[in-house]
Formats: C-alpha cells, sequence, structure tokens
C-alpha cells in the first residue's frame, strides 16, 4: 500500500557558526545561509523509510522560510524527498510558534492527501517545542509526540512514544502527526545521484496570500506571543580544582553528597 | 573524535579563481557541474567526510592491519565507514556515465579529494587507486573489459590497484621481471612477485581488480617490454557473478611509518601455477598506458600533501588558542596567555596557512588545466594540456615538500605534546612523510620538470607559462601601495626563476648531469615562484571582493595577509636555492663514493 508523507522541515542558520539575535527584533538574524536543521533530518530519515517499506508512495517536504532559502530543502530532496511546498513571504517576520503552525497547516493541506505528517519534537534555533501539537490541532489530526519509532499496520499507526521511563506503545488512525526524537535513527547521507536529482525536483513556492490566510493572522501583526527582553547568558563560574593527594576520591564523595545526587 | 573539518570554503574561494567553472559548465561535457551545484557538492562530500571517514582516522592509525594467509582485516570501524562511501555514491564522481559515474570534472575531484584524504588519509588509499585504475581500464580497456569490470568499481563495491613495482623494479620499472604467458584461450598467466601494493588485500570490497604490469615472453627489454594485465582477485563469469578465486595471494604486508591502515602488500602471483590475466591494449604498451593517469595520479598525491598538511594545521592553530604559556610580551598582565599570542608561535601558524593556501591555489589551478584540456579545442587545448604537463610535477613535490615541513611545524606548534601520539599530529606527521616518496619520487618529478617539460615545444611551454606570470607581476604592481612590497618579492623570485630556468637549459644541453644536480632545488624555485604569481592573484582577488562590498570582510583580508606574508617572507627563500642550482653536478662527485661511508 503506498504511502505519503509529508514532514516539516527548518532551514536554520549553521549551529556551527552561531548566529547573532537583532536587538530590534529580539530574534535570530536570519540573513545567512540557511541549511536544514539536524533535528528534522531525523523525520526525513524516518519518512523515506516507511514509504520503502510501503512499497511506493512519497515524502513531501513542507518549510517556511525567509528569502526563497532552498538550501536546506534541497539536502532533505538530496536524500530523497520527492518535492515541496516552501512558504516565504515578508508577511511572516516575526512570526510565533501558533503563526507558524497556522502556516504549515495550510501548506501540508497543499501538499496533497497524506497519510502521515512528521516534524521533529522541537527545532534547534527555536526550541518552542509547541509547533507540532499546534498544526495536529488546526488539523484536526491525533498527535503523537516524541516517536522513537514508527510502525504502519493498514490505517493504524504503531509508535514507542519515548518517555522518561522507557517507552509507551500508542496507536492512532492515520493520518496523524508525528514528532520524532532526535537521533532515533541514521540519517542518511545524500548521494551524488541523489544531489543532482534534487535540482529538478519541484519546489512549490508559495505566499501568505497562496494558502488563503490574512497576513496579519501570522508574522508580528498576528503574534501573540512577545520577546520582551533578550540576555546575554551568563558564563559559568570556574571550577574547583583538587590537586589528589591520595584523598582526592573522598572530596569527590562529598561534593556528590552536598549535591544529594548521592 | 576526529575534530577535522573540511576547509570547503577556502576550496570554493581557489576555485571560483581557478576553476574555470563558467567555462567547464558552459561546456557540454560538464554542464552539470555549474558552480552553484559545485559548492553543493563540495559542502556534502565535505560533510561526509569530516563524519564518517574523520573519526577512524586514528583508530586505524592505532589498531593497523592484521594479516593471515586468508588475507588482510581491516579495522572492524573501517567497514561500515566504507559501506556508507558505497552508498553515497562518491567513487563514481568522474567516472565514465556510461558505466555509471557521474562525469564530473576530473579537476574539480582533485580539489575535492582533498577533503577525503584530509579526514583519514589511509582509508582514502582505497578509493584513490581505485580511481587510477578506472581510469586505465576506462581508457585502455576493450569495451568487453569495460562492460565487465568497471560498473561495479564505479559503485566502489570492488577496488583497483596498481601493480608496477618489484623487489628489483622501483624507480626503474623497466627491470620488472613478473611473466605473462599467453593461453589458448587468448588470456594469460601471470606469474611473479609485486611489492609495495596498496591495498593489494582487504576485507572492504568483494573482489579486488589488479592492474599488473608484465612481461610476454617475445617483449623486448626495458620498459618498451611491458604489457598491461587485469588480474581479478576473485573471477568474474559473464553474468557477473564471482567465481572461483584467482591464483594471487597476499603474502605478506609492510610496517610503515605512516598511512597504518593502508595495507602495503607483497602480492604474489601465479604460486600454484600462473594467475589468470587479461591483456589491456595493446602488446608492450603498458608504460604508455600507465602515463594516461599519470598526470591525475601526481596530482592526487600532491593533494594528498596539502590534505594532510591542512588537517595538521587546524589541530596546530585550535591548540594554539589553548595552550596557556607565558606571558604577553609588552604586557602587563600577570596571568599565562595562550601561545598564540607569542611571536614565534604566530610565525609559524603563518608559515603553515600561507604555504597551504598556496598549494591549494597551485592544485586548483593546475588541476583546472586538466579539465580545460578536455573541454577546449586546438590550440587553446594544447596550452592546457602543456600548463598541465609542466605544472604536475611541481605540484607533486613542492606540495609533499612542504606537507613534510607543516606538519613538523604542527608538531612543533604543540611542543612537547605534538610528540605525543596523543595529540593526533604525530600521527599526520608520519602519515605525511610517504607523500614525497610514492607516485614517482621527488627526485623523479625534479627529472621530469628539467629533463622532459622544460624542453615541450623547445621552451616555448614554459615561455607561455612566464608570460602570463609577468602578466599578473605588471597587474600587481598596479594595484596599489599596499602590495608593493609582495609585488616586489615575486618580481625577484621570477627573475631568478627565469635565470635559473635558462641556466639549466643552456647548461643541461652541454652535460645534462648539470641539469640533473640542481633539479630538485629547482623545483622548489619553481613551486615558490608559482606560489607567489597564485597568491598575488589571490590578494587581488580579495581586495576587489572587499571594494565590491562583502558581508566576509574578516575572511578576505585574512586571505590578503596570507597572501602578502607568502609573497614577502616565503617566496625569498628562492634566493638561497639558487646557487645550489647554477653550481653544476662537479662538487656533488668531488667527494669519492668510499668517502661516503667512511665514517
Amino acid at each position: 500500500m503506498a504511502m505519503n508523507i509529508v514532514v516539516c522541515v527548518k532551514q536554520i542558520p549553521d549551529p556551527a557558526d552561531p548566529g547573532e539575535l537583532d536587538p530590534n527584533t529580539k530574534t535570530l538574524k536570519r540573513d545567512v545561509k540557511l541549511i536544514l536543521d539536524e533535528a528534522d533530518s531525523y523525520g526525513v530519515e524516518m519518512a523515506l523509510q516507511l514509504v520503502d517499506a510501503a512499497g511506493g508512495g512519497e515524502v513531501t517536504l513542507v518549510s517556511m522560510a525567509p528569502d526563497d532559502e532552498v538550501g536546506g530543502i534541497r539536502t532533505a530532496l538530496a536524500m530523497g524527498a520527492a518535492k515541496a511546498v516552501l512558504v516565504s513571504d515578508e508577511a511572516l517576520v516575526g512570526s510565533d510558534a501558533l503563526g507558524t503552525a497556522k502556516v504549515l497547516a495550510k501548506a501540508i493541506e497543499r501538499a496533497g492527501d497524506a497519510d502521515l505528517v512528521i516534524t521533529a519534537t522541537e527545532s534547534s534555533d527555536g526550541y518552542t517545542g509547541t509547533v507540532p501539537e499546534q498544526v495536529a490541532e488546526l488539523l484536526g489530526l491525533p498527535s503523537i509526540t516524541f516517536a522513537k519509532s514508527i510502525e504502519v499496520d493498514g490505517n493504524t499507526i504503531k509508535v514507542k512514544r519515548q518517555t522518561e521511563a522507557g517507552y509507551d506503545d500508542v496507536e492512532a488512525p492515520t493520518p496523524a502527526v508525528i514528532s520524532v526524537t532526535a537521533g532515533v535513527v541514521e540519517p542518511r547521507y545524500p548521494s551524488f545521484k541523489g544531489i543532482m536529482a534534487a535540482k529538478s525536483k519541484p519546489v512549490d513556492e508559495v505566499t501568505v496570500a497562496d494558502l488563503g490566510l490574512d497576513a496579519d493572522a501570522v508574522g508580528w501583526a498576528g503574534a501573540r506571543q512577545e520577546i520582551v527582553e533578550i540576555a546575554t547568558a551568563e558564563t559559568r563560574e570556574a571550577g574547583t580544582i583538587i590537586e589528589d593527594e591520595g584523598e582526592g576520591y573522598a572530596q569527590i564523595v562529598d561534593f556528590l553528597a552536598d549535591l544529594k545526587v548521592i | 573524535m576526529s575534530d577535522y573539518k573540511a576547509p570547503i570554503k577556502d576550496s570554493l574561494f581557489a576555485l571560483r579563481m581557478f576553476g574555470h567553472l563558467n567555462d567547464l559548465a558552459a561546456s557540454e561535457k560538464y554542464a552539470q557541474a555549474d558552480p552553484e551545484t559545485v559548492s553543493t557538492v563540495l559542502g556534502e562530500f565535505g560533510r561526509f567526510f569530516e563524519e564518517v571517514f574523520g573519526p577512524v582516522n586514528a583508530i586505524g592509525d592505532t589498531e593497523g592491519l592484521k594479516w593471515s594467509p586468508e588475507g588482510v582485516t581491516t579495522p572492524a570501524e573501517f567497514k561500515p565507514a566504507y559501506e556508507k562511501y558505497v552508498e553515497a555514491g562518491w567513487q563514481g564522481f568522474g567516472a565514465d556515465t556510461a558505466y555509471g559515474g557521474a562525469g564530473w570534472p576530473q579537476g574539480v575531484y582533485c580539489l575535492a579529494s582533498e577533503f577525503m584524504s584530509g579526514s583519514n588519509a589511509a582509508l582514502s588509499m582505497l578509493p584513490g587507486l581505485t580511481v587510477g585504475a578506472m581510469e586505465l581500464l576506462e581508457h585502455w580497456g576493450s569495451e568487453e573489459q569495460k562492460e565487465k569490470y568497471l560498473p561495479r568499481m564505479v559503485t566502489g563495491e570492488w577496488s583497483g590497484t596498481m601493480n608496477l613495482t618489484e623487489p628489483q623494479a622501483g624507480s626503474d620499472v623497466g627491470l620488472s621481471t613478473t611473466k605473462a604467458d599467453p593461453q589458448e584461450d587468448g588470456s594469460y598467466l601471470i606469474s611473479g612477485t609485486k611489492i609495495f601494493i596498496s591495498f593489494g588485500d582487504h576485507d572492504l570490497t568483494e573482489n579486488i581488480i589488479h592492474l599488473v604490469l608484465a612481461r610476454t615472453p617475445d617483449a623486448p627489454p626495458g620498459t618498451r617490454g611491458i604489457s598491461l594485465f587485469l588480474v581479478p582477485k576473485f573471477m568474474v563469469h559473464d553474468d557477473g557473478s564471482l567465481g572461483e578465486r584467482n591464483d594471487v595471494d597476499c603474502v605478506s604486508i609492510e610496517h610503515k611509518m605512516g598511512i597504518h591502515a593502508s595495507p602495503t602488500c607483497v602480492l604474489s602471483f601465479g604460486a600454484q601455477g600462473g594467475a589468470v590475466g587479461y591483456l589491456v591494449g595493446e602488446p608492450n604498451q603498458g608504460m604508455r598506458a600507465m602515463f594516461t593517469m599519470m598526470n591525475n595520479a601526481r596530482l592526487s598525491v600532491g593533494t594528498q600533501g596539502l590534505s594532510i598538511a591542512q588537517a595538521s594545521y587546524q589541530k596546530a592553530a585550535i591548540y594554539s588558542r589553548e595552550r596557556l604559556q607565558g606571558r604577553a610580551i609588552g604586557s602587563d598582565s600577570p596571568g599565562p596567555v595562550p601561545i598564540v599570542q607569542h611571536p614565534d608561535v604566530r610565525r609559524m601558524l603563518l608559515t603553515m596557512r600561507s604555504q597551504l593556501e598556496a598549494m591549494r591555489n597551485l592544485v586548483a589551478h593546475t588541476a583546472a588545466a586538466l579539465d580545460m584540456s578536455q573541454v577546449t579545442t586546438g590550440e587553446e587545448s594544447e596550452g592546457w594540456t602543456e600548463s598541465l604537463e609542466l605544472l604536475t610535477p611541481v605540484v607533486k613535490s613542492f606540495c609533499t615538500e612542504l606537507a613534510v615541513e607543516i606538519t613538523s611545524l604542527a608538531v612543533q606548534v604543540f611542543g612537547g605534546m605534538g610528540y605525543i601520539e596523543e595529540s593526533g599530529v604525530s600521527q599526520l606527521y608520519r602519515d605525511a612523510r610517504i607523500a614525497p616518496i610514492y607516485e614517482g619520487t621527488n627526485g623523479i618529478q625534479a627529472m621530469d620538470l628539467v629533463g622532459r617539460k622544460l624542453g615541450i615545444r623547445m621552451g616555448g611551454a614554459i615561455a607561455d607559462q612566464f608570460g602570463r606570470m609577468h602578466a599578473t607581476l605588471d597587474e600587481f604592481r598596479d594595484a596599489g601601495s599596499e602590495f608593493e612590497a609582495s609585488a616586489q618579492a615575486f618580481s625577484s623570485a621570477l627573475d631568478q626563476l627565469e635565470s635559473t630556468t635558462a641556466w639549466i637549459m643552456e647548461h643541461g644541453m652541454a652535460d645534462p648531469r648539470d641539469a640533473l644536480a640542481g633539479a630538485s632545488p629547482y623545483l622548489m624555485i619553481f613551486g615558490y615562484t608559482t606560489g607567489a604569481w597564485l597568491m598575488a592573484r589571490q590578494a587581488m582577488t580579495a581586495r576587489s571582493d572587499l571594494e565590491a562590498g562583502s558581508d566576509d570582510a574578516e575572511y578576505l583580508e585574512a586571505k590578503i595577509t596570507s597572501a602578502r606574508f607568502f609573497c614577502e617572507q616565503i617566496s625569498p627563500k628562492v634566493a638561497g636555492l639558487v646557487p645550489a642550482v647554477t653550481a653544476g653536478h662537479e662538487i656533488l662527485y668531488d667527494i669519492p663514493e668510499e668517502q661516503l661511508t667512511t665514517f
């Protein structure tokens, strides 16, 4: 049975090259080259594996990014996704989590009938961790979070949902929105052929209006969250260095006991 | 965990200056390799090797290889890394599209291969040698041979080796004695012993395709009687399935100074009566076939030198900012400072960095000549070929000589820690040391430069090269006072290169020994001057980028400083080399041989 999966991917400034915060908008500067959020590469990989296992269907990417940025999308297309919907619009600057979810939900609908929507649990630059659930709510679909594995059985999906103690077995009817925990699969490297093929894969570039959304509902205008203040994180205090003169172990034990961890 | 970072930005900068990417993309042959796609491919290529080959580099060095009569076992971590390499399809980078390759420009591949060997020089020998074997087959194999062997070499499922050296036949390949006896079915039975066969046996691919130089019974002596044969480790049926084991065995592996994880094998052909081999190309044309891959192979080894040196520079630069020792001169601050603040450490780092950039520019320029010779026609194409032929021995020797110097400086920056294996730079110093030796020793390269390359088109090729350098010099002199000292230094180096070239061409005619005696220092003069030429272009490119308005000003300013340092402080080394070039050979022989061993 063919399986069509939409994966939400975020394109972010390269974390290896730390970005700057804009003191005026209090948000991250995004006018640099953007790459695929590593957190999303797990979802892409899982989707590709599920489509493989189903023996048919395709993976469609959905992304929202400034300046028609496709760098990160191309990476995911090179991994094997078939096509993408990219929402890029000046009106989206300043969108909060809910605004983003509204856009993604519309873009997912535009991408076509999906059996499954996969997301990361949170982005590596924003960390709100709320978008997947908001998208599910807006689409009226079941939401399962923190999946460490996904299995499809007819019209049922079975998820092992990571918890602090172990995992829960969760089932839902398709379609559903599932957020995938980072590190649970090994994302494939784009192959040479994949990179070349990605150049000609379709990217449907749309605006807020194309999605039938009101510009006032998104961006700064629609944001109901406000960043009140940004401040530099305090540098950590230097640790204590203890010269071991044969009693070092005892001092470590005392230290841990003071912290009440032993 | 490896901390190697593929210098993608530097490579793209070098490609932009010297790679002729727009010209290549405008050709039918390389239309897919447009600059944007090159950038994407290099980015993914670099990430792959950082993340997959890099982390198993130190393991390969410490664990090394295991030999048994059944064959060579590589470290357990190598197999998954190599499998990922095959899955990603990188082996087909420059290979013929007719056999599943991507058919990309060889020169772009050459520059990209820095990332591969920089991440793990030993493991990279396997793909590198397979590329060489594929090239030979592409050029000289019959259609049937190509169809049978190439597709699975292009995927990386099978590897390839080059079998030239024998115990008595090293640089002098003409002394080889391995025999090939013709059989009634058209095949040959190969018997003999080959040594120093890199990846001659290993457990990373299902089959190994050996390309072997051997003599047929009626062959003339010397290099004119050498033929090229294909000898598979496992016989290959017509349907592509693997048959029985051929009569070729790895009888031992060498214990080496560096590249510990690259098996250097003694291969015995025909211990049980004869290994089945197939003639590639015409009989007695083996050396000619070898020459078709030699330019690429020599460029690759030069690039390998660059790559290992770059890896050592990265470690040294990072360490110099972490290691706290001594007070900063001229500062009242009582605390120890990172050693990077000390002038002598700064000098070491700039010496490394500026030479690395010159090396990368040289590789990019020469590799581009390889590609441009393919997409142009007539005189233009010949011009590129001449440029390639002229500069190939310089790339090989200059880059590998400097690799040893740079990796040694990296050890020095680490101080006592550098001599400790844990630092990682010790491995790089040992790994780099092979590069001046193999694929034609640097001495052989220097002989090639003075003996064959200077004479191309009766000296026309070198004259054209000097013309190009002078054009840049004129431009550099007009580029403002900022570059005055650099232009002066470049001019002085160029004068000395021209005068030593004239000396060699003149005296070499009268007594070739005079040319050969100074060949190696001459090659270094050639290298430093060519480096200054390319760094002058780098300085001017970076300056014009800055003037055009760039959001990467610090990077471009560093490029300019590096270029100036090379011109003003590295290229003057040529002056010290001139006397050795123009002294002639006599003093070398004034000491009798026996005095050399009188201790």
